[in-house]
C-alpha cells in the first residue's frame, strides 16, 4: 500500500506491506532502535510513539500499529522528542534530574508518553502513564519528573504538520466507500484501531487482508441530543470525553479501559463487533439500552445491542455487514458501571457489571443490568431484573434478588478469576450499587491516604 | 570526593533519548540470521515422532537444528538441562528444536509448524502431587534444628500458599553470537553472568574458554531472571553461528519468554509456633514445600536462602526448618531478587501476625519482643534523606561521618538458626524511628475508629522489618576483579566483573574510581562487562555487585594512584589536581609525566570478602559478611464486597550504611518495595490442569502499574556506617528492600482481620479473589 507520513519531521513515502508494524519498520528498516519491543501486544508501552493528525497529538503503541494506519499522519519517536540539534525535551531533563530511569528499557516509551501528555497539558499522570510498565523504579521518580516538567513550555520542534492522504480502495474515506469495498470483499478484515487485530498478526502470526477504517471521518462523529449517536469509528478516548458529563460512571469505566495508548486507537465499533465476552463497552451500552446500527452495502438495520451477541465469538452479523453506529439515551442518572480486575489500570475485566434501574417513588419500575465476564457473551441479567422490578428499592429487595444471579450466569474459571468468585462478586456488585445510590463510599479508589 | 553523591545513573541521558544500546539494538552485519525455538505443548511425555518438514520448507528458513550429539547442557548447576529435549519433554514450553531463519518473524512463524507426537506421561504439577510421588531434588528434605523445644503457654499453627513471580524484565532474553576466525566466538548476551555464558558456550562448542568472549554493556532489567536463563539463547546462537558461519541472534517473544523461562519459586509454608503471654516465641517449626520445576537450576541455594531467612529479624530460641525441593513438570524456577529470602521472611512474618492476632496484640509489639537483642551501642543519630516530596537530594552521605563502627561485644550476641551471632542488629532503633516518623501508633488508632464507621471499606496497617544476609552462600563466589587503565591524557578506562541491569552499579563503581583519583566521574569511562578484560567473574547477584566490584576497582585504582604518587615521591589527589611536595598539576599532566617516565598505567584489582565460612550441609557458620536492615509501614484499604484493594501510604526507613549514592539507593528501595508488593498482590501465575501457564503475557500477568504505587510514598535512608569494612562503609541494597513489600500484604491481612474474630490466614498473592475468600472465613 502506498502511504505518506512524516517521521520526526521528515516526509516519508513508501509502499508498505499492509500488516508490517511501525515498530518492526522503525527498528529493522530505519535503524531507529530507540523505540523498544517489550511485549509485542500493546500492554507495556515500551514502543510508545507520538502520532499527530488533525485531531492533535496522541500516544500509540507502535508494536500493533500497521504502517498503512499512518497515512496522512505525523510520527514522532523518542529520537524526535529531543531537538534535531540534540537539545533535550523538558520531560527528558526531568527524567534525568529525578532519577526516572534505571535499566532504561521502558524509558523511551515513558518519555514519549510524557511528552505527549506535556504537549496536551495533562497533569493526570497516573492515567497518562497507565499504559507504560516499569519494573525497576516503582514509578515514584517518574511521576516526580512528570510533575516537574509540567510548567515548561512545549518546545517548538514538537510542532508537527501532516501530509496529504494517499488514496487506496482498502483505506476508504467514507462510510459509503467502505460499504462498497466490504461488500465486494466480505472476507477482508476490518481494521480500525488494530488493538485486537494487531495481536492476530503479532501473536497468532495470522495473514489477513485488512480494510483500514481510520480514514472514515463520517464514522468518527458523536451526535449529542436526547439520543446520542456514536459512530463506530469513535475512539474510546473520544467516547470517554463525550461521556464525562452525561454518563460519568460510564466515563470512569472507560478511564479504566486498557491504557491511553489503547484507548487512543481502539474504537467502540471494534469493541462491539469483536464480540469479546470481556469487552468493557458492551455491558455499559446494554445497560443503557443501546441500539446497534448495522450496514451492508446500502442496507441498514437496527437491533438492540444485546441481540447482536449470539454466543461465544458469534454475532448477528452477515458477511460484508459492519457496525456503523450505536445509539444510547442521554439520560440515565442511576447508571453505575463497576469493573473488577486484578489490577485497576490496564487490565481486562474478570467481571464488569453495569446497572441502570428506574426507580419511581420507591418502586423499581425498570431494570437493565448487564455483565461482561460472566458468560460467553456480554449478557443481561434478566432473572435478576425480574426479581427487582415491581419491588421497593431496599436492601431487602436486593438481598432477595441475589440468588437470581445463579440463574442468569454460570461463569467460567480462568486465569482472571474462578467461577465462584465471579458469581459472588457479581452479587456483591448489586449490593454495592444499592449503597452507591444511597451516597455511601463504595470505592477504594476514592479513599485518600 | 565523588563517593556518596546522589549523581544520576551514568546512562540516564542515553536512556531518555533512546540512544542506550541493548543487544537487539546492536547493528548486525548483512546476512545475520535469527533464531526461534519450537516448544513442547505437553507437560510430560515421550516424543514419538517429530516431523519438521514444514518447518524446513517455511519461507526464510535457513536451517533447522533438532539433533545434537552430544546435546549441549544449559544448567548452571548439575548438567540436567539439555538445550533441546532429548526423547522426553518435561514441561509445556520446553525447547524441542531451533529454527534458523532470515528474520525474527520468519523464525517465529516456522517454529510453529513442527508436527510433534507424544506418548503422554502423568505430569506432576503441584507440591501435593510431588510429595505423593516423592519427586524431588536431593535425597530428602534438608532439615536444620537448633535449641530445645519446651512446652509453651500458647501455640499457633497454619499454612500459607505463596505464589511465584515472573521477572518481567522489560527487555526479554536475547543473545547475539558473532563467529570469529579460527572457530572463536564473540557473544553479546543479556546476562547477569557473562562468565557462565562463556563457560556454557565454550562447552557447547568444545573449545576452551579462551576461545569465547562474552560482552554485556547493559540489560533491560534482570532481577535474577538473567542469572542462568540466558544460557539457552547464547548456546543456541553460538551453535547456529558455528553451523552457518553467520552472526546469529535470538530473542524470545514475550510469550515465549514467559513460557520457557523460570520464575520465582512458589511454595507452601507450614508452621507451628509456641509463645508466651507477651508473644515471645519459644519455638517454631517450619516446613517449606518448594515447587522447583523440571530441572535443578539454582533451586538448592534458593531454598537454602529461604531457610537462612526463616528468622528474619527475630531470635528463635528453638527452631526446626524442613525444606523440600520438589521436582514438578513446570518451568524450572530460578533466581529472583531475594533468592529465596523473601519466601523465608514471609513465613516468620506470618507467624508473628498470627501470634499477635491470637493474643489480641498489635503485631508491632510482638515483633519488638522477638527482635534480636540490641548490642548495646548507643543509637547513632544518623543523617537521613527524606525524599518523598523534595526534588533535589542533599548529599551528606559518607562525608563527615566517621568511619568507626561501634564495637559489639560478641559474648552477648544471640545467634541465628544457623548459629551465626547477630552482632550488628539495629532493628530496635530503626523501627522505633520509623514508628515515630510514620506516626504508626496514632494512625493505627485512627484506622480502628475509621473502620468502625465504614461497613464496606476497611483500612489496615502493618510495620514489617527486614534483616537480609549479604554474601553469596556459595562462599567462593565472593570474589571480584577489575581492570583500570589511565591514559596519558588523564582519562580513565574502567572495567570490572559486575554487570549493569539498571541498578546503577556502574555509576557507583565509577564514583569509587573517581574518588581514588580525586577526579570527576565524567573523566571515568564506564565500559561493557567483558570476559576478555576481567575473567572468572561471579554473577551480579546476591546484592553483592557494588560490595565486590567496588572493592576490586578501589584496589586497582589505588595501585595506579600509588604508582603515580611514588613517581613523584609522594602526592595527593583531589579536585582533579595532583599535588606533590613542589608541584601542583592536573591529573592529566601527572598521567602524562608518569607515562613518559615509563610507569605502568594499567592495573588489575581483586577482592575476596573476608570473614565468611559456611557449611551448607550442616547449616552452620557465618555465611554472611554482614546484614542489611530496613522496615516499612504500609497502610491499605480493601473493599469487603469485592476484595479490591489499594496501598494508600508507605513509609520506609532503610539501612544503606554510608550510601555510595543515595539517589540510586532510594531508587532501589522504591522499586524493590513496589516489586515486592506486586509479588504479594496483583502478580498471579496461573497454570491449568495440563501444566500450561495461562498467564504468559502482560495482558494476563499484572505487574504493578503506575497508579499501584503508594500514593503517599516516603523513603528515608538510615545511614549509619557499616560496622564491617565494606566499600565506603556502604551496604548492599539490591535485594533487601524487596521484602519491605511484605508490609503491604500484612496490612491487607490487618484490614481483613477487622471484619471478624478469626485469623484471616490469607494466601499470597492477595488478589481480590483471595481477599474475598479470606473475608469469608474471619
Amino acid at each position: 500500500m502506498q502511504i505518506a507520513f512524516h517521521l520526526n519531521g521528515t516526509p516519508v513515502r513508501l509502499d508498505a506491506p499492509p500488516t508490517r508494524t511501525l515498530l518492526d519498520w522503525l527498528r529493522e528498516d530505519r535503524g531507529l532502535c530507540g523505540t523498544k519491543e517489550g511485549c509485542n501486544e500493546g500492554d507495556c508501552g515500551a514502543c510508545t510513539v507520538m502520532v499527530t493528525d488533525e485531531g492533535g497529538a496522541r500516544a500509540l503503541n507502535a508494536c500493533i500499529l500497521f504502517l498503512p494506519q499512518l497515512d496522512g499522519k505525523s510520527v514522532r519517536t523518542v529520537e524526535g522528542i529531543s531537538s534535531p540539534e540534540g537539545a533535550l525535551h523538558p520531560v527528558q531533563e526531568a527524567m534525568i534530574a529525578h532519577h526516572g530511569s534505571q535499566c532504561g528499557f521502558c524509558t523511551p516509551g515513558f518519555v514519549v508518553s510524557m511528552a505527549v501528555g506535556h504537549a496536551c497539558g495533562r497533569t493526570d499522570h497516573d492515567d497518562v502513564l497507565a499504559g507504560n510498565l516499569c519494573r525497576c523504579t516503582g514509578y515514584a521518580p517518574i511521576i516526580r519528573a512528570a510533575e516537574a516538567a509540567e510548567a515548561a513550555p512545549v518546545p517548538a520542534w514538537m510542532q508537527d504538520t501532516v501530509p496529504e492522504r494517499t488514496a487506496d480502495p482498502f483505506r476508504p474515506s467514507s462510510v459509503a466507500e467502505l460499504a462498497r469495498v466490504y461488500a465486494a470483499h466480505p472476507d477482508a478484515t476490518l481494521v480500525a484501531g488494530a488493538t485486537d487485530v494487531g495481536l492476530w498478526v503479532t501473536k497468532e502470526l495470522r495473514s489477513i487482508r485488512p480494510i483500514f477504517l481510520n480514514g472514515l471521518r463520517d464514522m468518527q462523529q458523536i451526535e449529542m441530543g436526547e439520543t446520542i449517536r456514536i459512530g463506530a469509528g469513535v475512539t474510546i478516548s473520544a467516547l470517554r470525553d463525550a461521556m464525562r458529563d452525561v454518563h460519568p460512571s460510564f466515563a470512569e469505566l472507560l478511564r479504566r479501559y486498557a491504557s491511553v495508548q489503547i484507548r487512543n486507537a481502539a474504537t467502540i465499533g471494534g469493541n462491539i463487533a469483536n464480540g469479546s465476552p470481556i469487552g468493557d463497552g458492551p455491558p455499559a451500552l446494554i445497560a443503557l439500552g443501546a441500539a446497534l446500527h448495522l450496514r451492508r452495502g446500502d442496507a441498514v438495520r437496527q437491533i438492540p445491542l444485546e441481540d447482536f451477541f449470539l454466543e461465544y465469538r458469534r454475532q448477528d452479523r452477515l458477511a460484508g455487514e459492519f457496525v456503523e453506529a450505536v445509539t444510547i439515551p442521554a439520560a440515565a442518572p442511576t447508571l453505575r458501571c463497576y469493573k473488577i480486575s486484578k489490577r485497576f489500570d490496564q487490565d481486562i475485566s474478570a467481571a464488569c457489571g453495569c446497572f441502570n434501574l428506574t426507580i419511581e417513588g420507591s418502586i423499581i419500575t425498570d431494570a437493565r443490568i448487564a455483565f461482561g465476564g460472566m458468560a460467553g457473551i456480554p449478557k443481561r441479567a434478566t432473572a435478576v431484573e425480574t426479581a427487582l422490578i415491581g419491588q421497593p428499592w431496599s436492601l431487602a429487595t436486593v438481598t432477595s434478588a441475589l440468588p437470581a444471579f445463579a440463574t442468569d450466569y454460570q461463569p467460567m474459571t480462568d486465569m482472571r478469576a474462578s467461577a465462584e468468585y465471579r458469581l459472588e462478586a457479581a452479587r456483591n456488585l448489586l449490593v454495592r450499587y444499592f449503597h452507591d445510590l444511597s451516597g455511601e463510599p463504595v470505592s477504594v479508589l476514592e479513599v485518600a491516604p | 570526593m565523588s563517593m556518596g553523591k546522589p549523581l544520576p545513573h551514568d546512562a540516564a541521558p542515553l536512556h531518555v533519548t533512546g540512544q542506550a544500546r541493548y543487544i537487539d539494538d546492536i547493528p548486525t552485519p548483512r546476512g545475520s540470521l535469527h533464531l526461534a525455538f519450537g516448544l513442547s505443548t505437553v507437560a510430560h511425555g515421550d516424543i514419538t515422532a517429530m516431523d519438521l518438514s514444514a518447518v524446513r520448507a517455511a519461507e526464510g528458513v535457513v536451517a533447522v537444528i533438532a539433533d545434537l550429539d552430544p546435546m549441549p547442557d544449559c544448567s548452571p548447576s548439575v548438567h540436567d538441562e539439555p538445550l533441546l529435549a532429548v526423547g522426553r519433554v518435561h514441561y509445556v514450553g520446553q525447547p524441542l528444536f531451533i529454527v534458523v531463519a532470515t528474520s525474527h518473524l520468519a523464525a517465529r512463524k516456522a517454529a510453529r509448524l513442527g508436527k510433534i507426537e507424544y506418548a503422554e506421561l502423568p505430569a506432576i504439577l503441584t507440591v501435593d502431587e510431588a510429595m505423593a510421588a516423592n519427586t524431588r531434588f536431593e535425597q530428602g528434605p534438608v532439615i536444620w534444628q537448633k535449641g530445645e523445644f519446651n512446652d509453651a503457654p500458647h501455640y499457633v499453627e497454619g499454612q500459607m500458599e505463596v505464589g511465584g513471580q515472573e521477572h518481567f524484565y522489560l527487555e526479554g532474553q536475547v543473545a547475539l553470537a558473532l563467529p570469529q576466525e579460527g572457530g572463536d566466538m564473540v557473544v553479546h548476551s543479556s546476562t547477569q553472568h557473562p562468565t557462565e555464558i562463556q563457560h556454557k558456550v565454550a562447552h557447547a562448542l568444545h573449545v576452551p574458554m579462551n576461545a569465547v568472549r562474552v560482552e554485556v554493556r547493559r540489560m533491560g532489567g534482570g532481577f535474577g531472571g538473567k542469572e542462568s536463563q540466558g544460557n539457552a539463547l547464547a548456546i543456541a546462537c553460538a551453535i547456529a553461528a558455528r553451523l552457518t558461519g553467520k552472526p546469529c541472534k535470538m530473542r524470545y517473544d514475550r510469550d515465549d519468554d514467559m513460557m520457557i523461562t523460570g520464575k520465582r519459586h512458589d511454595l507452601r509454608i507450614e508452621y507451628r509456633a509456641g509463645f508466651d503471654d507477651d508473644g515471645r516465641i519459644t519455638g517454631v517449626e517450619f516446613r517449606h514445600l518448594f515447587r522447583c520445576g523440571w530441572s535443578q537450576d539454582l533451586s538448592l541455594p534458593v531454598a537454602d536462602r529461604a531457610m537462612l531467612h526463616a528468622d528474619n529479624a527475630y531470635f528463635l530460641p528453638a527452631v526446626r526448618i524442613e525444606s523440600h525441593r520438589l521436582r514438578t513438570n513446570t518451568q524450572s524456577a530460578t533466581a529472583y531478587r531475594g533468592f529465596g529470602g523473601p519466601q523465608g521472611v514471609i513465613g516468620i512474618e506470618r507467624v508473628i501476625d498470627h501470634i499477635a492476632h491470637t493474643l489480641g496484640m498489635d503485631p508491632l509489639e510482638v515483633r519488638r519482643v522477638n527482635f534480636y537483642r540490641a548490642m548495646g551501642h548507643a543509637p547513632n543519630p544518623a543523617p537521613q534523606h527524606p525524599v518523598a516530596t523534595t526534588p533535589e537530594l542533599t548529599s551528606q552521605a559518607a562525608e563527615g561521618v566517621p568511619h568507626t563502627a561501634p564495637k559489639p561485644d560478641p559474648g552477648t550476641a544471640q545467634t541465628t538458626p544457623y548459629h551465626m551471632p547477630v552482632e550488628d542488629f539495629i532493628g530496635h532503633e530503626l523501627c522505633a524511628e520509623l514508628t515515630r516518623t510514620s506516626d504508626y501508633r496514632a494512625r493505627r488508632k485512627a484506622i480502628a475508629e475509621w473502620n468502625a464507621g465504614s461497613p464496606i471499606l476497611k483500612r489496615g496497617i502493618a510495620l514489617t522489618p527486614v534483616k537480609f544476609g549479604i554474601s553469596f552462600t556459595l562462599t567462593w563466589l565472593n570474589q571480584a576483579g577489575a581492570l583500570v587503565h589511565v591514559y596519558q591524557d588523564g582519562s580513565v578506562h574502567l572495567n570490572h566483573g559486575g554487570t549493569e541491569m539498571g541498578q546503577g552499579l556502574f555509576q557507583k563503581v565509577a564514583q569509587v574510581a573517581a574518588g581514588v583519583f580525586g577526579i570527576d566521574t565524567s573523566a571515568v569511562k564506564i565500559t561493557a562487562t567483558d570476559t576478555g578484560k576481567v575473567p572468572n567473574t561471579s554473577a551480579t547477584a546476591a546484592s553483592s555487585g557494588s560490595d565486590l566490584n567496588g572493592m576490586a576497582v578501589k584496589a586497582a585504582c589505588e595501585t595506579l594512584r600509588d604508582r603515580i604518587s611514588d613517581h613523584f615521591g609522594g602526592a595527593t589527589f583531589a579536585n582533579g589536581r595532583v599535588r606533590t611536595a613542589d608541584a601542583d598539576m592536573s591529573f592529566a599532566e601527572a598521567a602524562a609525566r608518569a607515562y613518559q617516565a615509563r610507569v605502568s598505567l594499567s592495573a588489575t584489582g581483586y577482592y575476596a570478602t573476608p570473614k565468611i565460612t559456611w557449611d551448607r550441609l550442616r547449616g552452620q557458620g557465618r555465611p554472611f559478611f554482614y546484614f542489611a536492615y530496613g522496615a516499612a509501614v504500609t497502610e491499605v484499604v480493601i473493599d469487603t464486597l469485592t476484595g479490591e484493594n489499594r496501598i494508600l501510604r508507605t513509609d520506609i526507613l532503610h539501612d544503606t550504611g554510608s550510601s555510595l549514592n543515595p539517589a540510586l539507593d532510594i531508587g532501589q528501595i522504591e522499586g524493590g518495595y513496589v516489586q515486592g508488593a506486586g509479588w504479594l498482590t496483583t502478580e498471579e501465575l496461573v497454570w491449568d490442569d495440563k501444566g500450561r501457564l495461562r498467564t504468559h503475557a502482560p495482558s494476563t500477568y499484572k505487574i504493578p502499574a503506575c497508579s499501584d504505587r503508594p500514593r503517599d510514598f516516603r523513603v528515608a535512608l538510615w545511614e549509619r556506617p557499616n560496622p564491617e569494612n565494606s566499600i565506603g562503609r556502604s551496604k548492599a541494597v539490591g535485594e533487601p528492600p524487596f521484602m519491605l513489600g511484605i508490609s503491604a500484604f500484612m496490612a491487607i491481612s490487618d484490614a481483613i482481620a477487622s471484619c471478624g474474630a478469626r485469623y484471616p490466614a490469607l494466601d499470597a498473592p492477595a488478589t481480590p479473589e483471595r481477599i474475598l475468600k479470606a473475608l469469608g472465613h474471619v
